[in-house]
């Protein structure tokens, strides 16, 4: 076993932009607030003073144009990190991502890459109420040309960005807000995050527990208490919305034989959906329960914390879910 | 000659209605030229023509509607227009395609339905069940036949586990799947709030078959010598007047329908569960510490004809009138005796009760049925030589035991636990 | 600078031709159009063929040209094979993007030449993000941006001029303002018609010239790529302009009165050049006779070409999502 750190989800976020500019002369980090202030939840502070300002750039509150221009930049040569302080503007440049990030490369024939990575902040949990707790991912993952991920552990918060600028295609990353201050050890040397493949967070027999992003600790948490009670989850953190590695969760719920899918989205028409759905084309005949689904209940988020809680699934949920599909 | 047809101006447009001809037969045409005027669903459009030539003559008439591709007008072409081969001289690969599928003979569109009516006719039967994707598989690869399980999964769905058990007892295999085994325990904690240890008495599915009358008496094997292994046992005796209890039910007995009537053994139950208001620490169970149980619910033991026991749970009695408990205990042990109880109610008890029945020993010492920590004996009820009132009487006598778990409670709860269990007893008409 | 007193008789020759070339292609490419040969949607460039012309004439090779949807002739001006233009909107893998962009995705990496861009402004922040690129990896090219007036009734107009600007980065915007946004005139979408005041609003130098004429626009293009490209900073270039087809093929022009076209068509740039060079001796009768017979033969051969091309497989439907070779 190698050392481990202790470090929060912030710092891990912070090591990974760093390492970034170090290693690649043509990494910048492009957003709102990221320079002066340091970073809308202080991901980026010290980087600007340490980096200069061609490294770290201050923009205006014009999402779509900022964002068009990391496209841009990474059509002439350069790899961007283009931070969208939150998922809630994203639908300003939504345009310039679905129009343009994830179509140039077909429209052009192969011809043009597209090496640019936008981070947004996401996620529900701080009483931000309707306007400030999107849960977006599926919107994006619906969207071809796009790759999709998703940190839903301190490791990836380290890893991924680097895997991310090493894609010649437009990578979305979705960070959490709420995941900001946690603290957890994580290898010393943790390297470079594979986003091309899901994680089996924990092995079980059981049921297979498949989520992302906020879901993922909180699964994990809900599966310490079912073990307890003789249950062995296994938990599956997607890790990579689009392309989808169905690979790895339809040989879990092979195994396992049944499925509870856990996110925060909105549940109509969420990555589940989509899970689920290849679950019933792909392994129908190793189902011995109907595949589950926790998300997000439909509801804008109001403010109030007790309802906020009650609008995504936790980690009782989670439990509680389980224990139903087991025992009917 | 050459002819000029309805053009085709956007993909979502299907026809035009020719309003006006803007040229006559005999005209010159350059490219450019507009040829005539065309009502289309977004407005009126000029239809330009893109050869050199002579208007002939005209091939549809002001007024007409023509879909795109329809001859309009006759022309005589001039000179050596672009040679552009028309539309219909060169088929499209993918259309071309779907043709030769639309045109490969009799497709069996008939059969397929035939086919497929034909199966579902014979798996008419199969539909009606409800089993998981995965029993059926298992089902058919082993020739089980669904119709005779009864699922235990959600809805009463047939599971891989009830296909298991029934290919298991085929086989008089006297172990369920393990799988099923863990999956059952720990449900069933979870609904027993907590409950931590393992739930080893219990009947591995409700259908009745051999090797399952083994497997309980490795269950009771099992849980008895733990509590044996684990727990501290103390024990108490009471003796006590039933004179009082016995004429009150004989009295009430004797207004009832014989299927009404009521057993001793429910006014013991009844007893304890209102004795345990005063000591409500007996109804409890034992996980790193007391926790007491917000519920009453009074395990009752049944024996076996084959031997062993069961202890499905009288859930709430201290809610329950003596009627009610009455309609539980008919409704249970049958059940209990063919073996098909509800797991549930053979994980719910709290504390449990075993009573010998009529021409049984006298006294019978309870073990305790971990986790809980107190079970009540009953005896035979037998006349005794008892002192009544400063005088020497015989009378009917239980003795009744309390077996405690000396990590929970002392003799002293026990004791008063007896005393109130007494009292309750004395006054059967309040019970 | 090269003025109207400079030009050469060898690069007016070429100019004119070029003015033809994209006159007749897209003439043909009407009549294929109705013959269903070209699909989708078709943007016919006819009449403001100065303009593309005047400001391409201008540039370098390694300049980067991004034009809208209505971009045929800003291909061939940048040297684009006619035929693989044709073959694109034929949809034959022979085309320039393989077929699978068409009339409104023209794309050539080599001619450094990026589309093709079918959302009205959408492509503006890639043209600043460009720009800054060229700004960061200290290279002397310029990049050009071709847009219509409607597109500065978009926000993302506002924010690209204003990021250029805010940056100081080398890029010429060129407004193709030719009088109607789809049906829509300017005066009907626009509160102050004169695009270039809004140019100046953001502190980037603007001029409008008329489009109807080449050698005014490639006066005013000559001086504004210079500008470009010795000062880094943006330049707004409105070129007044119109076109004398409809919209797109599909389009009964209801929005605008045939006097006023006819009026415009007197103005056509062309025949204006074309006497121009004849009165000023830069071209001959017989070159005019002779180039009519070389227009024609390379348009058919542009067709020809385009017929003669494939259809990608079937099979092949899911390339160009991803990158089929991961390393950028």
């Amino acid at each position: 076993m190698s050392e481990t750190i202790k470090i929060t989800y912030r710092e891990a976020l912070k090591a990974g932009i760093r390492e970034a500019l170090f290693n690649d002369e043509r990494v910048f980090l492009m957003g709102e607030d990221v320079g002066r202030y340091g970073g809308a939840f202080a991901v980026s502070k010290g980087l600007l003073e340490e980096f200069g300002e061609d490294r770290i750039m201050d923009v205006p509150l014009s999402e779509a144009g900022f964002v068009g221009a990391g496209i841009g930049a990474s059509l002439a040569g350069l790899k961007p990190i283009v931070e969208v302080m939150t998922v809630n503007f994203a639908m300003l440049p939504m345009d310039q991502i679905a129009n343009n990030a994830a179509t140039l490369l077909h429209m052009s024939g192969g011809q043009l890459n597209v090496p640019v990575v936008i981070r947004m902040s996401a996620g529900i949990g701080k009483q931000l109420a309707a306007q400030h707790s999107h849960s977006w991912e599926p919107l994006f993952a619906h969207i071809p040309g796009l790759i999709v991920v998703s940190v839903g552990t301190h490791e990836d918060a380290r890893g991924m960005l680097s895997t991310a600028l090493n894609s010649p295609d437009p990578v979305i990353i979705f960070e959490y807000t709420s995941m900001l201050n946690m603290e957890a050890e994580i290898p010393a040397d943790s390297g470079p995050t594979d986003i091309s493949r899901a994680k089996i967070r924990r092995e079980g027999k059981d049921i297979s527990i498949i989520t992302y992003g906020i879901g993922v600790y909180k699964a994990l948490e809900a599966a310490k208490r079912l073990s307890e009670q003789g249950i062995d989850a296994e938990v599956i953190d997607l890790r990579v919305l689009r392309p989808l590695d169905e690979d790895c969760f339809i040989k879990s719920v092979s195994k396992t034989h049944r499925a509870l899918l856990v996110e925060e989205a909105w549940s109509t028409i969420n990555v589940s959906s989509e899970v689920s759905a290849r679950i019933m084309e792909k392994a129908f005949y190793e189902l011995d329960a109907p595949v589950k689904r926790l998300g997000g209940i439909e509801v804008p988020i109001p403010y109030p914390l007790h309802l906020e809680n009650a609008s995504v699934p936790q980690v009782e949920d989670i439990e509680n879910a389980v224990i139903k599909i087991l025992r009917p | 000659m050459t002819e000029f047809l309805m053009p085709s101006l956007g993909a979502d447009m299907e026809a035009g209605t020719l309003v006006e001809w803007k040229k006559k037969p005999g005209d010159q045409l350059k490219p450019g030229d507009i040829i005539a005027e065309v009502e289309t669903q977004k407005g009126l459009i000029e239809i330009e023509v893109f050869e050199a030539g002579i208007l002939e003559d005209y091939l549809i008439e002001e007024g007409d509607k023509v879909p795109v591709g329809a001859p309009m007008a006759k022309l005589k072409s001039e000179g050596t227009p672009g040679k552009i081969p028309e539309k219909d001289s060169e088929t499209h690969p993918i259309q071309e395609k779907e043709q030769a599928t639309e045109s490969e003979g009799p497709v069996p569109s008939d059969s397929i339905s035939e086919e497929t009516s034909s199966k579902e006719k014979s798996s008419e039967e199969k539909h009606r069940i409800k089993a998981s994707p995965l029993a059926r598989s298992i089902a058919e690869k082993n020739n089980v036949d669904l119709t005779s399980l009864t699922g235990t999964g959600e809805g009463g769905a047939i599971t891989k586990a009830d296909v298991e058990q029934a290919m298991a007892g085929e086989k008089e295999t006297p172990k369920q799947s393990p799988e099923t085994t863990a999956v059952k325990d720990t449900v069933e904690k979870k609904a027993e709030q907590e409950t931590p240890s393992k739930q080893v008495m219990e009947p591995p599915a409700p259908s009745s078959k051999p090797g399952q009358q083994e497997s309980i008496r490795a269950a009771v094997a099992a849980a008895m010598s733990r509590s044996n292994r684990e727990i501290p046992h103390y024990y108490l005796e009471k003796k006590i007047d039933m004179l009082a209890a016995m004429s009150w039910l004989k009295d009430t007995n004797r207004q009832r329908e014989i299927s009404g009537r009521l057993l001793p053994a429910v006014l013991f139950i009844k007893a304890v569960a209102k004795a345990i208001d005063s000591t409500p620490a007996l109804n409890a169970v034992w996980d790193n510490g007391l926790q007491l149980k917000n519920e009453v619910n009074i395990g009752f033991v049944i024996s076996l004809r084959a031997g062993g026991l069961l202890v499905p749970a009288i859930r709430n009695a201290d809610t329950k009138n003596v009627d009610e408990i009455m309609t539980a205990l008919n409704d249970m042990i049958p059940r209990a005796r063919a073996l098909k109880l509800r797991s549930s109610e053979l994980s719910d008890s709290t504390i449990t009760i075993t009573s010998l029945g009529e021409n049984g020993a006298e006294k019978v010492f309870g073990v305790i049925y971990p986790p809980q920590v107190a079970i009540v004996g009953f005896g035979s009820i037998v006349n005794e030589p008892l002192v009544h009132d400063g005088m020497l009487a015989v009378r009917p006598v239980l003795h009744v035991t309390l077996a405690g778990d000396h990590r929970a409670t002392d003799g002293l709860t026990g004791s008063r636990f007896l005393e109130a269990l007494n009292n309750h007893l004395q006054n059967p008409e309040k019970l | 600078m090269e003025t109207k007193d400079k030009l050469s008789a060898e690069k007016a020759e070429k100019l004119l031709y070029q003015l033809l070339l994209m006159r007749k292609f897209e003439e043909k490419s009407a009549e294929l159009y109705t013959k269903e040969k070209i699909r989708g949607f078709l943007h016919l460039y006819i009449g403001e063929e100065a303009v593309a012309t005047g400001v391409i004439q201008a540039l370098k090779p390694e300049d980067n040209v991004l034009g809208t949807y209505r971009e045929h002739a800003h291909a061939l001006a940048r040297d684009v094979d006619a035929g693989a233009i044709m073959a694109e909107m034929y949809g034959k893998q022979e085309g320039c993007s393989r077929g699978r962009g068409g009339s409104m995705h023209i794309f050539d990496k080599e001619k450094n030449f990026f589309g093709g861009s079918a959302i009205v402004g959408g492509h503006l922040p890639l043209a600043t993000g460009m720009a800054l690129a060229s700004k960061k990896l200290k290279k002397d090219n310029i990049t050009v941006c071709f847009f219509g007036e409607g597109a500065a009734a978009e926000g993302i107009f506002h924010e690209a001029l204003n990021l250029a600007s805010l940056w100081k980065v080398p890029v010429l915007f060129v407004c193709e303002n030719n009088l109607y946004a789809m049906g829509t005139a300017l005066r009907f979408s626009h509160a102050v018609q004169e695009i270039e005041k809004k140019g100046q609003a953001y502190g980037i130098e603007s001029k409008a010239v008329d489009g109807m004429d080449l050698l005014k626009v490639m006066a005013a293009a000559n001086k504004a790529v210079e500008q470009v490209r010795n000062s880094g900073e943006p330049y707004l270039l409105v070129c007044n302009t119109y076109r004398f087809r409809a919209h797109s093929m599909f389009d009964a022009e209801l929005y605008r009165k045939k006097s006023e076209v006819e009026k415009w068509k007197k103005r056509d740039p062309i025949p204006k050049f074309r006497k121009y060079l004849l009165k000023e001796n830069l071209i001959s009768e017989t070159q005019l006779q002779e180039m009519e017979e070389r227009l024609e033969t390379e348009i058919q051969k542009a067709v020809d070409f385009a017929e003669a091309g494939t259809w990608e497989a079937k099979e092949e439907l899911t390339r160009f999502v991803y990158s089929e070779n991961p390393e950028s």
